[in-house]
């Protein structure tokens, strides 16, 4: 296998970037003029690509490579691939959904407990000497709070999961109710945002989901309501956001991803209701050592003539 | 803290206002502004401004005290008071007061009950997965970190999963365990005696707890018994990717021990809301990325001053009327 020409789009972690040296012909193509670069040269050979959610194939970048096979994407999320390109070409397409569904959920709770109860502000208020003048003000309580789900999917039933543990009611929207559960179902996101203190963004991201959270829902969650967003930076309409939270229209958000990572507004760093990350989600050793080899046993899978682990077609 | 935060003018003299039962304020409590706001027609509060002896009624006169946390109750503020019969602490702790004395003059103590153990479990949930996930040290580094091409941070440790050790199944460690579980983890637990309702593994000891913890969340009372508890063996049985998350009270931890460990990465880090001599921190955590510093404020929410208020002014008015207290602290 160490013949089968494979292109990198994105950066990854150092174990998979090994690891597909050792068992592919890697070509790194992160760097838009590298990449530019090996389609010159090697086109006609590449037949397989390796995404990941800060990078995937796009339609001219899929034309350019007659060989491609399959595209194998390190993340659950596939909003930078061209997937209609890819399905118009037969080319197969794999993420790495399951293995992350825990990590992002806990992190969802971390971010709630940090934005309402204001954990790293008051780290900040230790760090900075400011205890000594006086005790840190009165923040809200998580425990028993209503929280919405936007996309109840795994992860988004996975936070609904921890989320009952604090006694927290759960509601959700869906693109269609779902008839097994046992959460409150609203037909909007409005409806949605104006009945819950803490809106959680768990969808993936489509043309129909971007900029889903708009000023009418932003709004709708109002003064006292905190977003979550752990989906993606384009489900929000970033600039709305801001001015919200400026204007305290909307009570604090927990964002651990943006429009144009790793650009954050900077009009956010002066907010103590705001936590801001930068795309974690997944990100421990053990759970993307695991997306890891997944994205290598797809891969695998594909170059040995067997089933694919975890298609998306 | 012992600094009182404001001073209070001299009550003015008024018919009604006297004619309220006294009730002596030590130490600045969180809830003070609440409870004046709210139970004033009913009690009258005295707050000194400087020393116990600075106050306009005569300390001989004060039957009931509302003590915060910080103010050590010891036994030669309590010689001050002769006719002291209730104290009422509005923590859940009672380590700052001298029990003994209090017992042995027949006072009775109310403390703050069970009201915020959710706000606790909150809080600990929070932290551990703030350590664990290196929440604020991602928030530091988002805010501070100049414009580049990508993100790059360290990875942190898995919290779904783990096995947690929880020392003091109490109330507040009752409801970190149910929490948790919603997350996958193991619950493990070490507490005075084993409990039969309880399915979780005991441990009859930090040590072994320690051993086969990925993290230790400490939720128990500060005795004469607990002090010190997690100490360096505890810590190096923990190991280099154990965490420590300590609701309960600082000096339940080495702390300079703690420190050590931290620095010679002998533990993957820790997130603390309580400290050996509060407001004052190691100045060597200050700088660590793998610790999380909070001033001890776990159980302070709006929501919960209002009960803890509600909770102070019931057991007044219980031991007022001849009543059995709301939340008694049994003394022995």
């Amino acid at each position: 296998m160490g013949t089968i020409s494979v292109l990198l789009v994105a950066k990854v972690m150092p174990y998979l970037e090994q690891e597909l040296e050792k068992r592919y012909k890697l070509f790194r193509g992160i760097d838009p003029s590298q990449r530019a670069a090996i389609v010159r040269d090697h086109s006609a050979s590449i037949r397989a690509v390796v995404a990941s959610s800060s990078g995937g194939p796009d339609a001219a970048l899929i034309e350019a490579l007659p060989k491609l096979e399959i595209v194998s994407s390190f993340s659950v999320g596939v909003d930078k691939i061209d997937l209609e390109k890819c399905k118009e070409k037969g080319i197969r397409v794999t993420n790495t959904p399951d293995v992350l569904t825990d990590e992002v959920a806990d992190l969802t709770i971390g971010l709630i407990l940090a934005v309402l109860r204001r954990i790293c502000e008051c780290d900040r208020y230790v760090r900075s000497g400011n205890w000594k003048k006086g005790d840190y003000k009165l923040t809200t309580k998580f425990s028993g709070k209503t929280v919405g789900i936007l996309g109840l999917g795994r992860i988004g039933a996975a936070v609904a999961k921890r989320a009952e543990g604090f006694d927290c009611k759960i509601c959700y929207y869906s693109r269609n109710e779902k008839p097994d559960s046992k959460y409150k179902y609203y037909p909007t996101v409005v409806e949605l945002a104006s009945n819950c203190d803490v809106l959680v963004v768990a969808c993936p991201l489509t043309p129909e989901t971007h900029h889903i959270i708009n000023r009418e829902v932003i709004n709708a969650l109002g003064p006292k309501g905190v977003l979550i967003n752990i989906g993606r930076g384009k489900h929000v309409d970033e600039p709305e956001l801001v001015s919200a939270l400026l204007e305290g229209r909307l009570g604090g958000a927990g964002l651990d991803v943006f429009e144009n990572e790793p650009h954050v507004p900077e009009e956010l760093f002066g907010l103590e209701n705001v936590v801001l990350l930068p795309h974690v989600g997944s990100a421990t050793v053990e759970t993307r050592t695991a997306m890891a080899n997944l994205a290598l046993d797809n891969l695998e899978a594909h170059f040995l003539g067997k089933p694919l682990l975890t298609p998306l077609f | 803290m012992e600094e009182e935060k404001e001073v209070e003018p001299p009550q003015q003299p008024n018919h009604h206002n006297q004619d309220l039962p006294q009730v002596l304020v030590l130490g600045s409590p969180t809830c003070l502004q609440t409870l004046k706001q709210l139970y004033s027609h009913k009690f009258r509060f005295l707050i000194p401004n400087t020393s116990l002896h600075s106050l306009s009624a005569p300390l001989s006169s004060i039957s009931v005290v509302i003590c915060s946390a910080s103010f050590p109750l010891t036994a030669s503020v309590i010689g001050l008071l002769p006719s002291l019969r209730l104290v009422v602490t509005t923590s859940a702790g009672t380590d700052h007061i001298d029990l003994n004395e209090c017992r042995c003059r027949g006072i009775q103590i109310a403390g703050a009950g069970k009201f915020f153990s959710d706000e606790v479990a909150d809080m600990a949930v929070g932290l551990l997965i703030d350590v664990m996930r290196k929440v604020s040290a991602a928030d530091r580094f988002v805010r501070t970190s100049c414009e580049s091409a990508t993100w790059s941070f360290p990875l942190g440790y898995k919290v779904s999963g783990k096995r947690i050790g929880i020392v003091g199944l109490g109330s507040i460690g009752m409801e970190v365990a149910k929490r948790l579980e919603c997350f996958g983890c193991n619950i493990l637990y070490h507490s005075k005696h084993k409990k039969s309702t309880v399915p979780y593994p005991f441990y009859n000891n930090v040590l072994d707890l320690a051993a086969t913890s990925n993290a230790l969340v400490l939720c128990c009372a500060l005795n004469e018994e607990t002090r010190h508890m997690v100490n360096r063996e505890v810590m190096l049985a923990l190991g280099k990717e154990g965490f420590i998350v300590n609701v309960g009270r600082g000096g339940l931890i080495d702390e300079k021990q703690l420190v050590k460990c931290l620095m010679d990465g002998e533990i993957g880090g820790a997130a603390l809301d309580v400290f050996e001599d509060e407001p004052n921190v190691p100045k060597e955590l200050l700088s660590m990325d793998n610790v999380v510093l909070t001033p001890h404020c776990a159980a302070f929410t709006t929501e919960c001053i209002i009960k803890l208020c509600e909770v102070v002014a019931r057991n007044i008015e219980a031991f007022l009327s001849d009543m059995p207290l709301i939340t008694q602290v049994n003394i022995g």
